[in-house]
């Protein structure tokens, strides 16, 4: 059985054209342009991955995970968006998507995010990665690194940079000579850590890098 | 929320008076009954001064908006009871604070004490008046608007009756307030015998300057404000103005350009690649000057440069950043190297990719594509790129290259620089 997709998002023409190329690979159940909207089809369908536009009037894909996560165990979402801002890609994560990627990922690419969210795994990107990187372990002052959270493992740290690297998986697994499973595990941990650490640490670390105003 | 928050405002949701300690204690997030306690206690320590403060914070402070959207509070707050009550709370609390300064030995005669009394009661009502007509102006427009929300632009009619049953009643209430103010001069004249022939045309003059002030007081208030909010205004439309001739300059062009060049995939790519770039730039509001001193930014910016001399993509992806130095500068050429290489001989195979690890102690740069890859020993002597560009110039400033490739996983090189 195909994986059931509902796609998200204000833009008509990127909805088209993510829905074309998805065609092949899942099945896409629905469309939703608005909060409201995608709140009833979420609620409806029960699909099993949600593709999430960040950015959207009534606040956006956050405010859509906010109504519709309690009741939806089974549904998993990834998060697409043309921002690269570091706030905005933690502020999703943090709010319950499973995973991060940029509207530039490739058809394929984009079909393997979504089976792997839909098996529960955390999906980074390499810029996500890189963020991540940059808030937990960065050296200077401007970086969560003395706050009271948890920190990253080295091995964590190890399995973030290869991403961020542009390793797939399996080449990690490879090279660290362990299992996809346990990079996979790596990865849902680290994403775990990045939704427990208090809203306040991640916002002062963003405004200390003058990332938002 | 947080801008809320941040600015000091008077609060008209829990208002005693005029909603000064309630917005203290709303800004700073206690109770207002202990900011309240603690005016009324400051009030008697300072002999009255915390009063004078008070009144100051009244005429200063702005109105913070409601923070529930419901109406049922609007009728009850500035009707015309409500306002006679604070004209009359307000002149029994100039008397109140009299008799304070009676019992610390500042007692002034009866011909200075009653006029003052009725002045300030006078004076409140006036103000009251003008900076409650203000408030209800601004929530009509925001209801008309629907600026805080759907339900609350169709509560929109809700509010007519209000408004006009309170500027039915207003003019009376400014009338009197203003009859009071005059005719505490007109007291404070008659006492102090500025009637009689060889009356004082001084203090006459200095009684109606003051009298004067009262009434105009509040009039001068709003309108500072009303030039305040029109210079923002003002501010706003020149920044749209700057956005829409920068979209013009920029995206516009390249959409055009776009346009023609339909029929080739990888110019459009390329073009919209190099857009996004410099929109990105544009909005992240970096200075060129931050940009120069940046060794993350210099990285990125190499990046950028040979995708675009290639027409191929490069994703970049820095972790921390330092000031850009000669070992620095040698290293982002050494890295700009490697992408060339990468894109020339692997750059079909599939996107190459950077990543910069920038910490105190050293920088890391992988440089990764996915092309068959390559063995460092029999690159051949003619290719100079490798190992000199690359090589060379690392070990020439105190850094070292190696090349990972093999097994059908691209190849990578990986650039390593100790900081000095």
């Amino acid at each position: 059985m195909s994986i059931r997709v509902v796609i998200v998002d204000d833009h008509a023409i990127f909805r088209a054209g993510v829905k074309a190329e998805l065609e092949k690979g899942v099945d896409v159940v629905g469309e939703a342009s608005t909060v409201r909207e995608a709140v009833n089809l979420i609620v409806k369908q029960k699909p099993d991955v949600v593709l999430l536009d960040v950015h959207m009037p009534d606040g956006g894909g956050q405010e859509v995970i906010r109504q519709t996560l309690p009741g939806a165990e089974g549904t998993r979402f990834l998060a697409l968006s043309v921002s690269d801002a570091p706030e905005d890609v933690v502020a999703i994560v943090r709010s319950g998507a499973r995973g991060y990627v940029t509207k530039s990922i490739s058809g394929p690419e984009l079909i393997d995010a979504i089976t792997r969210v839909s098996q529960g795994d955390a999906v980074f990107s390499p810029q996500l990665a890189g963020f991540v990187l940059d808030a937990f372990t960065g050296n200077d002052e401007q970086t969560l690194a003395d706050a009271e959270l948890d920190q990253l493992t080295p091995r964590e740290q190890e399995v973030l940079r290869l991403i961020a690297r542009g390793y797939l998986y399996k080449e990690i697994a490879r090279r660290l000579g362990i299992s996809i499973k346990t990079v996979e595990a790596h990865a849902s941990s680290v994403l775990r850590k990045l939704q427990l650490s208090t809203r306040h640490e991640l916002s002062r670390w963003a405004q200390e890098r003058d990332l938002i105003d | 929320m947080t801008e809320a928050r941040r600015r000091l405002k008077r609060s008209t949701d829990g208002a005693f008076v005029a909603g000064i300690c309630a917005g203290i204690a709303r800004r700073l997030d206690i109770d207002p009954v202990l900011v309240r306690i603690a005016a009324v206690v400051l009030t008697v320590a300072t002999g009255g001064l915390a009063a004078v403060a008070y009144g100051l914070l009244w005429v200063v402070l702005p109105v913070a908006p409601k923070a529930d959207a419901g109406h049922d509070r609007l009728p009850g707050r500035g009707t015309g009871r409500n306002s006679w009550l604070i004209g009359a709370g307000v002149g029994l609390m100039t008397l109140g604070l009299l008799f304070i300064f009676r019992e610390v030995g500042l007692w002034w005669s009866d011909a200075l004490v009653w006029p003052i009394v009725l002045a300030t009661a006078g004076a409140a009502l006036l103000w009251r008046q003008f900076s409650g007509s203000t408030d209800s102006e601004t929530e009509a427009v925001l209801a008309n608007t629907g600026v805080s929300g759907g339900d609350r632009s169709a509560d929109g009619t809700r509010i007519s009756p209000t408004v006009a049953k309170r500027s039915r009643l207003g003019p009376y209430r400014g009338a009197f307030g203003f009859a009071l103010v005059v005719g505490a001069a007109v007291l404070f004249l008659y006492i102090n015998g500025a009637f009689d022939a060889a009356g004082d045309a001084a203090l006459a003059a200095v009684t109606v300057i003051v009298v004067l002030a009262l009434v105009l007081a509040p009039v001068w208030v709003r309108l500072g404000r009303n030039l305040g909010r029109e210079r923002a205004e003002r501010v706003r439309s020149q920044e749209r103005a700057e956005v829409a001739a920068h979209l013009h300059d920029s995206v516009l062009q390249t959409l055009a350009l776009m346009q023609k060049k339909s029929d080739d995939p990888r110019q459009v790519s390329t073009l919209a690649r190099k857009q996004e770039r410099e929109l990105r730039e544009w909005l992240s509001g970096k200075t060129g000057d931050e940009r120069a001193t940046s060794l993350a930014s210099a990285l990125e910016a190499a990046a950028a440069e040979v995708e675009e001399r290639h027409g191929l993509p490069i994703d970049a992806v820095t972790v921390g950043d330092r000031e850009l130095d000669e070992r620095g500068a040698a290293l982002v050429a050494a890295s700009r190297e490697a992408m060339t290489n990468a894109v020339k001989y692997a750059g079909d195979a599939g996107t190459v990719r950077l990543y910069a690890e920038i910490t105190p102690t050293e920088t890391q740069v992988f440089v990764r594509d996915r092309g068959p890859g390559f063995d460092l020993d029999s690159v051949p002597g003619d290719r100079r790129g490798v190992r000199d560009s690359i090589l060379g110039r690392m070990k020439l400033n105190g850094g070292s290259a190696r090349v990972h490739s093999g097994d059908g996983e691209g190849t990578e090189i990986e650039l390593t620089m100790e900081t000095k």
